[in-house]
């Protein structure tokens, strides 16, 4: 952000060069979460209702994974805090997307 | 396949005579665009300067410039179409011909015409109106414009090589599945959209943060201009509803590549699910490229009215209400689909509420002009003719949101002349009121008031004479896509009259791009900075701005902060003194933006033709070129004080 006053003054984060240990973690997590998903989705190694609540689960642990290790959702700044403003708006759409979704595709009971 | 047997399983399209002419011309222009680099030296400029350029004004012209060129290319597209439709049964194009032609215009005036040419408007004015150096992540503004260009470049080969998608600009499954559209041409589509909306996605955090972390001191959300509001209310709807269309062309893509049954018939594929899932994008995106064209009127007429915008706060409020209700409509696309009675009441109702707010802003307008010193100049002229034009539209769109009555009007000529109202009427007349508004701020000089005119009148008669006959023949039972029709229909007469409209805009375009090139040559230089006597803080800069905007980053007391300071008569508060400079801080031109797109391109290129090499070494390389950028500490440099006060004394403004 070039008008911030520590961006104007140099580079302002680079002091802290520590081994991205967040970024790894995170990393080997969501190839884990994803592998296990596909692996139920592929080998069909559950009943569909329990593949598709157990594949559910681990999208949701999949969304925790990106917002604290790799999206920064727990930093601040001075200013209002945009990020759950943000997370906010996202739960709103998330909501009508996938509640109105399912019930347009119900066909309202007239098809299955 | 197509128009066309495909020579090798793949390669050159056959086949067709207007093609080869197609092809010959291609190969002109790249032959000329070569020769002319060449014997004027021009390459080391045209890689140093544009390139791998951060600028965002740099990248906005870019954009502007592939918006115009994308804009020829799918109005050609049109006029071939209506050339078609001019006569009963005729051989102009051929059944496959057609269809191809049909989706490529709607496709390339989405996204490669419509889309870059909001982001043009983005990055040419946002910085500039709230005071900012750049946007707050220029080296990914770059990567955005780069993604857009090469997926539009994979989008246009298919044209030559492979054949071009043809089932429509929505790609509907089970059609668009590869069970009925076997060949590379809709992989062309899948993938070329998927690449440029990474793109999208990626403007619309970017010009969000901008806006919301980088706004000079003192110019609370209050304060900012109405465009920079739209543009906000804009980016809130990129954000959440691209990734909607990434999954659904992901999916059918898989779907293809990899024989999977997320939207066939068979295996408990439920093609409805795309259908729905294109049009939660969808839906949205008429708004995403509607609402900066609200904000350039919104700027328009206030400038011009030498007046207030009548209703800032019902403006914003407005804009906001639009983006968040346009999620709640989506399913009037598929009324006909026969969701039941609750789900197509709801949506019909929703449907019919957005016309609330944009009720609203057309009265502010009105209002903002109502006593108003209106001056009739191009921007003001596109904006007044907007009017009308949106009204009728918007009438015949609530006509649409009546679900029983949408049973009749489905998918024929007048959804075809309702949403072309909306979308030329709406967005592409603000395209063009922004282009005349903003041309002197990005280029120096101002465009020729005469050609302009004559270019508009051109597309304003020929607007209406093409689209309202289309309104009577959709009521006759004409419908969309149909590649010909017999005569006898009643039909002749209206056809032909809208095919006469279609080349008077054509025309109008080509007035239009003749005014540009006599006004370069010829046009009025502008030498203060602030032709049309402005009330934002871009008409303070000079035209064209330097590199960094502002030498001093401006402290903000008022929303029309420009036009405050001219009536107070203390224009000069806004010049830097020699005191106040210090050093700027500027990112480095990088050429990693451009190789991502190469890559990104090659990677695409690979999976349309299931070559998984190329495809893998494609993808390769992005991820080696993202490493190489994670590992770079010296992106950015300060440009010296002296250099500054050079450049701003150069300026006159010292």
């Amino acid at each position: 952000m070039l008008n911030t006053p520590e961006s104007r003054s140099g580079m302002g984060h680079h002091h802290a060069e520590r081994f991205p240990w967040k970024g790894i973690i995170g990393y080997v997590l969501s190839i884990i979460l994803t592998g296990f998903s596909m692996w139920i989705g592929l080998t069909h190694a559950a009943q569909f209702g329990t593949a598709l609540f157990v594949i559910l689960g681990l999208a949701v642990l999949q969304i925790f994974v990106q917002m604290f290790l790799f999206m920064h959702v727990t930093e601040s700044d001075e200013g209002p805090p945009w990020q759950v403003l943000g997370l906010l708006a996202g739960l709103l759409f998330v909501a009508t997307i996938v509640g109105m979704s399912m019930w347009i595709m119900t066909f309202n009971g007239q098809a299955s | 396949m197509p128009i066309s047997h495909l020579s090798h399983w793949g390669l050159l399209v056959t086949g067709d005579p207007l093609l080869y002419g197609a092809d010959a011309s291609i190969i002109l222009a790249s032959v000329g665009i070569v020769f002319v680099l060449t014997y004027f030296k021009k390459w080391k400029w045209l890689w140093r300067e544009w390139l791998t350029t951060v600028d965002h004004k740099r990248i906005g012209i870019m954009y502007l410039i592939a918006a115009v060129l994308m804009l020829f290319r799918a109005g050609t597209d049109a006029l071939m179409m209506r050339t078609q439709l001019a006569l009963p049964n005729q051989h102009f194009l051929g059944p496959e011909h057609y269809d191809q032609i049909f989706t490529t215009h709607g496709t390339i005036m989405i996204f490669f015409m419509a889309m870059p040419f909001i982001f043009a408007l983005m990055n040419i004015a946002v910085p500039l109106q709230i005071g900012a150096r750049d946007v707050a992540f220029p080296y990914l503004n770059a990567i955005s414009f780069w993604l857009f260009f090469f997926g539009a470049m994979l989008l246009n080969l298919s044209f030559v090589i492979g054949g071009s998608p043809d089932a429509g600009w929505t790609s509907y499954a089970p059609l668009a599945g590869l069970h009925f559209d076997p060949g590379p041409g809709e992989n062309f589509y899948l993938l070329s959209l998927q690449i440029t909306g990474i793109g999208s996605i990626a403007t619309g955090i970017n010009f969000l943060a901008t806006i919301f972390k980088m706004r000079a001191p003192g110019m609370t959300l209050m304060k900012m201009p109405l465009f920079t509001w739209s543009i906000v209310a804009t980016n809130i709807l990129i954000i959440f509803a691209f990734p909607a269309l990434a999954v659904a062309l992901a999916l059918l893509l898989i779907d293809r590549i990899a024989g999977a049954h997320f939207f066939t018939i068979h295996a408990g594929g439920l093609p409805m699910m795309y259908i729905n899932m294109f049009w939660i994008w969808g839906h949205p995106e008429v708004y995403i490229v509607l609402l900066p064209a609200f904000g350039v009127f919104s700027e328009v007429v206030a400038t011009f009215s030498r007046k207030t915008i009548f209703g800032y706060k019902a403006m914003v409020s407005s804009m906001l209400v639009i983006s968040v209700v346009s999620y709640f409509v989506w399913a009037h696309h598929f009324f006909t689909m026969g969701g039941g009675v609750s789900v197509n009441s709801f949506f019909a109702v929703a449907s019919m509420l957005i016309g609330i707010p944009t009720g609203v802003k057309v009265f502010n307008w009105m209002f903002t002009m109502y006593r108003g010193r209106i001056r009739m100049k191009m921007p003001m002229l596109w904006t007044i003719a907007f009017i009308p034009c949106f009204v009728l539209g918007g009438a015949s769109g609530m006509m649409l949101a009546v679900a029983p009555v949408d049973y009749q009007f489905h998918n024929s000529y007048f959804l075809v002349a309702h949403f072309h109202e909306m979308l030329i009427g709406g967005v592409v007349f603000g395209m063009f009121a922004a282009l005349y508004y903003w041309w002197p701020k990005v280029f120096g000089f101002i465009l020729d008031e005469k050609w302009g005119r004559w270019a508009f009148w051109f597309w304003n008669i020929g607007f209406y004479v093409c689209f309202e006959p289309q309104y009577a023949l959709g009521l006759m039972g004409m419908q969309r896509r149909m590649y010909t029709y017999p005569s006898g229909m009643g039909w002749t007469a209206l056809n032909f009259i809208s095919t006469i409209g279609a080349f008077l805009m054509g025309i109008g375009f080509l007035v239009m791009a003749g005014g540009i090139v006599y006004s370069i040559f010829k046009g009025e230089r502008d030498l203060t900075g602030d032709p049309w006597d402005g009330r934002t803080l871009e008409w303070s800069l000079p035209s064209p701005a330097p590199h960094y905007n502002f030498a001093v980053i401006p402290t903000i007391t008022d929303r029309d902060q420009w036009w405050t300071l001219k009536e107070q008569g203390k224009q000069d508060t806004l010049r830097p003194r020699p005191e106040d400079i210090q050093p700027i801080h500027m990112p480095k031109n990088s050429a990693k933006p451009f190789l991502i797109g190469v890559a990104f391109f090659a990677a695409g290129f690979g999976f349309v033709f299931n070559w998984y090499v190329l495809a893998a070494a494609g993808l390769f390389c992005i991820v080696i070129l993202l490493l190489v950028r994670s590992f770079e500490y010296h992106s950015d440099y300060h440009i010296p004080v002296d250099e500054v006060v050079h450049t701003e004394t150069a300026l006159g403004r010292l």
